[in-house]
């Protein structure tokens, strides 16, 4: 056990923290949004915990909440203007904003512009970072599925189902929506402190487009029906590299192609397995 | 020296415009965010690059990136997005699927063409500035401002004084009602699409030619900014989007000219975030093809 934590703890660790991305994305997605900015909020979680625990000397799971407040007060700002609007004036800030944080880290010298941050104490013993990451992933896998069969849970589907409709039958579709959002970029936030702990340095490229547009691809393969699919879509397609390494090559990054066929499959050929999204209208 | 910056930041909010002219096109009238708009501007900085490198002069090769693009983009139309207007999905789902794509595309496109950056020869256009009222304006960036001009002008014109345009306008309001009197619709939206991907292939171009960075991945550094000047002008209207185009370029130019130049980003995402705060259907009102 030590020998395989010791060669495979990286993946092991990378696939749990992309579990809880997915679980970040299914948020959103279950009430009916959808957010691009997952990956961006985590990024603000990992430099948020990661620069006060190299600047204080503090552990990083102390730093936790840290991770949690960063990304959940730009969510608000972000969030607050765009979900009265149409679904699509979500979707571009946050594109726009995963692309600003980006430009950000890279031309900031106190998170160590491009090099990234470096230095934050790794867990010790490594096995307990793995142990909090799955820790907290079962929590909250379980506490989703507890909650879709509970009066939040149905207000959720039938906001997802017909916005419309559900502030018509008195739903605060406005307020689920943030809260959603809030929650979403909490997990994406600490994902990414687990991550910066885990491994001990934060790298401004981990959180542009890519990366984005890949934590959609979870969930969407996983479907969305159940809290259990994101965190399947996860687990493979972050494994689903590791098999298919000796095919890439020095240019091309064939995890990015399959990830983006995946979205792009889902969508236009398997839309009634993705009834929580409404991909079809009436 | 501030009208020198007034005009560099006129330069650069005209490459904007020209950006986003066919992206909010495209979202006005067929209803969709199309991300691989990005992909279109940087395949045509790459094949710009490469036309000209094999000797062609910018006169042939600028007309052949349009052409590429458009085709490019009708292609893309007709493979993920089609299906999705015939089942009237959600503009939701039209937005993943050019998401995934873009990603997919993009990979691919680096893979071709690998992470160098290229610079278009220097020889294509007269180098010496003109001088115009004690102002230094280069060729490249004269042409970037009447491209853009024409562009909108161009566009403007078809859409409100011919059949076509009136057909277009008919789709954008009410896509079944166009149907019923008898317009082409799918063959209109494919259409639409080449018009929107000829001009990215207009800015990608010309773009590579003013900016001197030419990499697979400038269509998506430039998407912020495409963002920015297509919900301040609303989205899906033309002349908002040269009128914000112009603006953020100015804003631009001037915070790097007098505060910091790395605050650019930050800069065109505080104005976005703004706009969505205060006037979220833009600062220049409705949509000019959807008012009709």
């Amino acid at each position: 056990m030590d020998d395989f934590m010791f060669t495979y703890g990286g993946t092991v660790d990378a696939v749990g923290v992309n579990a809880l991305l997915g679980l970040a994305m299914y948020v959103v997605l279950a009430v009916g949004q959808l957010s691009v900015g997952q990956a961006a909020f985590m990024g603000l979680g990992a430099y948020g915990a990661g620069l006060v625990a190299v600047q204080t000397g503090l552990p990083m799971w102390l730093l936790l909440p840290v991770a949690v407040v960063v990304p959940v007060i730009v969510a608000l700002a972000v969030g607050v203007p765009t979900l009265r609007l149409s679904g699509v004036h979500l979707a571009i800030a946050t594109i726009g904003l995963g692309e600003v944080l980006r430009a950000t880290y890279d031309n900031l010298d106190i998170v160590g512009g491009a090099m990234g941050l470096s230095g934050i104490a790794q867990p010790d013993p490594q096995i307990a970072g793995t142990l909090v990451i799955y820790g907290l992933l079962i929590l909250l896998t379980v506490a989703f599925w507890r909650l879709a069969g509970t009066g939040v849970g149905r207000a959720m589907a039938a906001m997802r189902g017909d916005p419309m409709a559900a502030r018509a039958i008195g739903i605060p579709i406005d307020r689920f929506g943030l809260v959603a959002l809030c929650v979403s970029a909490a997990i994406a936030g600490v994902a990414g402190a687990l991550e910066a702990w885990s491994s001990g340095t934060v790298s401004p490229n981990s959180y542009g487009f890519e990366p984005a547009v890949t934590i959609l691809a979870y969930a969407l393969l996983g479907g969305t029906a159940t809290p259990l699919g994101p965190v399947l879509g996860a687990v493979v397609l972050t494994l689903l590299p590791e098999v298919l390494r000796p095919l890439s090559t020095a240019t091309l990054d064939l995890r990015l192609v399959v990830d983006g066929l995946v979205i792009v499959a889902v969508v236009l050929f398997r839309p009634a397995g993705l009834m929580t999204l409404r991909l079809r209208r009436g | 020296m501030l009208g020198q910056q007034l005009l560099n930041g006129i330069v650069l909010g005209a490459t904007y415009a020209l950006f986003a002219t066919g992206f909010t096109l495209v979202f006005g009238v067929l209803r969709v965010i199309d991300l691989t708009y990005g992909v279109l501007v940087s395949v045509a900085g790459l094949l710009a690059w490469w036309l000209t490198a094999a000797g062609l002069p910018l006169i042939v090769a600028l007309p052949l990136v349009c052409l590429a693009c458009a085709m490019l983009a009708m292609a893309l139309q007709t493979l993920l997005l089609s299906r999705l207007r015939r089942r009237a999905a959600p503009e939701m789902a039209s937005l993943m699927v050019t998401l995934g794509a873009a990603l997919t595309l993009y990979a691919l496109l680096s893979s071709f063409a690998g992470p160098d950056i290229r610079r278009l020869s220097a020889t294509l256009l007269p180098q010496n500035a003109l001088e115009v009222i004690g102002l230094r304006v280069t060729v490249a960036q004269l042409l970037v401002l009447a491209a853009a001009l024409a562009a909108v002008l161009a566009l403007t014109f078809a859409l409100r004084a011919t059949r076509w345009g009136m057909a277009v306008r008919a789709l954008a309001e009410r896509p079944e009602a166009a149907k019923l009197v008898g317009i082409d619709t799918a063959r209109l939206a494919s259409m639409v699409a080449a018009v929107g991907g000829g001009l990215a292939g207009l800015a990608g171009a010309l773009i590579a030619l003013t900016s001197n960075a030419v990499q697979p991945y400038m269509g998506e550094a430039l998407m912020l900014r495409g963002f920015v000047v297509v919900i301040a002008g609303g989205l899906g209207s033309i002349p908002g989007a040269l009128a914000a185009g112009l603006a953020l370029g100015l804003i631009e130019g001037l915070t790097a000219a007098y505060v910091d130049s790395e605050l650019k980003e930050a800069v065109a995402f505080a104005i976005l975030v703004i706009v969505l705060w205060t006037r979220p259907s833009g600062l220049f009102g409705q949509s000019a093809i959807t008012r009709a």
